[in-house]
């Protein structure tokens, strides 16, 4: 996560074989997939699936017990790819800093690092406030917004480091549904024009199979079904099924 | 507590070690030291008035009895400068501030906030725990100093004006000036400035440990407050041994 590239483009990200336990506790039994460069990949799955542990080991703040994540083929925590390639993650809370102002949690990154003088930073976060539809919202407290629009803050301050992986855990959650469908579209929206590499995290059913190319099922750490949209749906695991229509009545 | 006395240490360490970044993270000292004077101040005025006041009762009458007037300037300003000022500000600011550090920091790792900033790799110790020690540790040694004044004040008031005590001003300024070293000074400000470490050291340790939302969050401000509060007064025989000796 260095510098901010002007071009962005999607990476490739492999999971190879991991494993992460707790308390002798398996969470991740054993994970093993591939997000293709400017893909949309949504894992879903019930809570306690290891949904979060997994994306916890994705931004480095959990190590694995065995196996590697990997992207463009290095190591996700070797030093060339920590030079090359930046990731942004979208946190289920937003997790939005309450002390500053939008515009301020927007632009941390930048003036953190102090990559920009202060003007290109203005700059830059009103670009990327505009991005996310949240056009002058710069003086406000994150206190003020509503859930829909902390979830939008916090994908402009993703974009800021012009990420080429975007991680996003559970992005719908305490969203009535009007909001839900807004931050779905502005997920869309957004890999349509930068074509970034994204990894959608969730246990919504509409969001997934909403936004996907690909999905993966995961339960109780174990990967039970992955395809498009459409090859999920006729999987004939009966827990899958269970899940789908599990989650399908419930909306109902 | 106890357990994690080596995760404290290294927590103090990194600190440390992040200090050179401390004028890049000038605002951030400066406003923590603002919110510091502002939380205490009044509290720190009251709080030392009375202590003196109460010292000189406690002690003045008996002595004057005994017929050693002259010595009570002394016994108040050792007292308080030596043992209650430091001591009793410093625990003072670990209810009110280190409470506050433990809380904030404590909501800002539950709700994943310090993991926002771990992914845009802002390290939590720079951005966080830095400006917090080094604003505590200038502000509680110069509330120690004014809380030092304002308790001598209150003694020499109530030597003043107390029926069984009724020693003038001067009488009490000069016996005071007789007994008392800078050096008793300096001792207690070097007390608050340690203290000051552990207080800041204990508080952001507890809020980069919480766990388990809103409860833990209650959870973390009580031991930051319990944990300063016992290590403050253990550390106080500790120094006041090497210092005497």
């Amino acid at each position: 996560m260095n510098t901010p590239a002007s071009n962005q483009h999607g990476v490739r990200l492999q999971v190879r074989g991991l494993h992460k336990s707790y308390d002798g506790h398996e969470v991740l039994k054993g994970l093993d997939f591939e997000v293709e460069p400017g893909e949309i990949f949504t894992i879903m799955g019930p809570s306690g699936s290891g949904k979060t542990v997994l994306l916890k080991h994705l931004i480095g703040l959990e190590q694995p017990d065995a196996g590697e994540i990997l992207i463009e083929g290095r190591p996700i925590d070797s030093p060339e790819v920590m030079d090359r390639f930046r990731m942004a993650m979208v946190f289920q809370s937003g997790a939005l800093l309450s002390s500053l102002t939008v515009g301020e949690n927007v632009g941390l990154y930048l003036s953190e690092h102090r990559l920009k003088p202060p003007a290109e930073i203005a700059r830059i976060v009103a670009e990327k406030l505009e991005v996310v539809g949240l056009k002058d919202t710069e003086n406000k407290m994150p206190g003020n917004l509503s859930g829909g629009m902390i979830k939008r803050v916090a994908i402009a301050r993703a974009l800021v480091i012009d990420p080429q992986l975007i991680l996003y855990d559970e992005p719908t959650s305490e969203l009535d549904p009007l909001s839900a469908v807004a931050v779905a579209q502005e997920i869309v929206r957004l890999h349509e024009r930068t074509h970034l590499t994204s990894l959608v995290v969730t246990h919504d059913r509409d969001l997934a199979f909403g936004v996907a190319d690909r999905i993966a099922v995961l339960n109780e750490g174990r990967i039970l079904a992955m395809g498009t949209p459409d090859q999920v749906r006729s999987d004939p695991n009966p827990l899958v099924q269970k899940f789908l229509e599990t989650t399908f009545r419930r909306a109902i | 507590m106890f357990e994690n006395l080596g995760e404290m240490l290294v927590l103090f360490w990194r600190a440390l070690l992040a200090m050179p970044s401390a004028w890049r993270q000038r605002e951030k000292v400066f406003e923590q030291f603002f919110e510091i004077g502002n939380a205490s101040l009044l509290m720190v005025s009251i709080l030392s008035f009375f202590v003196g006041g109460v010292i000189a009762l406690q002690t003045a009458p008996t002595l004057v009895e005994k017929g050693l007037a002259s010595a009570v300037g002394g016994v108040v300003g050792l007292a308080i400068c030596r043992e209650l000022a430091p001591v009793i500000m410093s625990i003072l600011i670990a209810g009110r501030i280190g409470s506050a550090m433990a809380a904030e920091i404590g909501s800002m790792r539950v709700y994943q906030e310090i993991d926002a900033l771990r992914t845009m790799n802002i390290n939590p110790i720079h951005y966080l725990v830095m400006p917090r020690l080094l604003a505590i540790v200038i502000a509680l040694p110069l509330l120690v100093i004014f809380a030092i004044l304002v308790a001598w004040l209150g003694g020499a008031l109530v030597c003043m004006f107390n029926h069984d005590i009724e020693i003038p001003f001067p009488a009490f300024l000069s016996t005071f000036q007789d007994v008392v070293r800078l050096k008793d000074v300096f001792n207690g400000i070097f007390k608050s400035f340690v203290f000051a470490w552990v207080v800041g050291v204990v508080s952001c340790h507890q809020g980069l440990i919480t766990r388990g939302g809103p409860r833990g969050i209650g959870r973390s401000v009580t031991k930051a407050v319990v944990n300063s509060i016992v290590l403050i007064v253990i550390l106080d025989y500790l120094l006041t041994r090497l210092l005497m000796s």
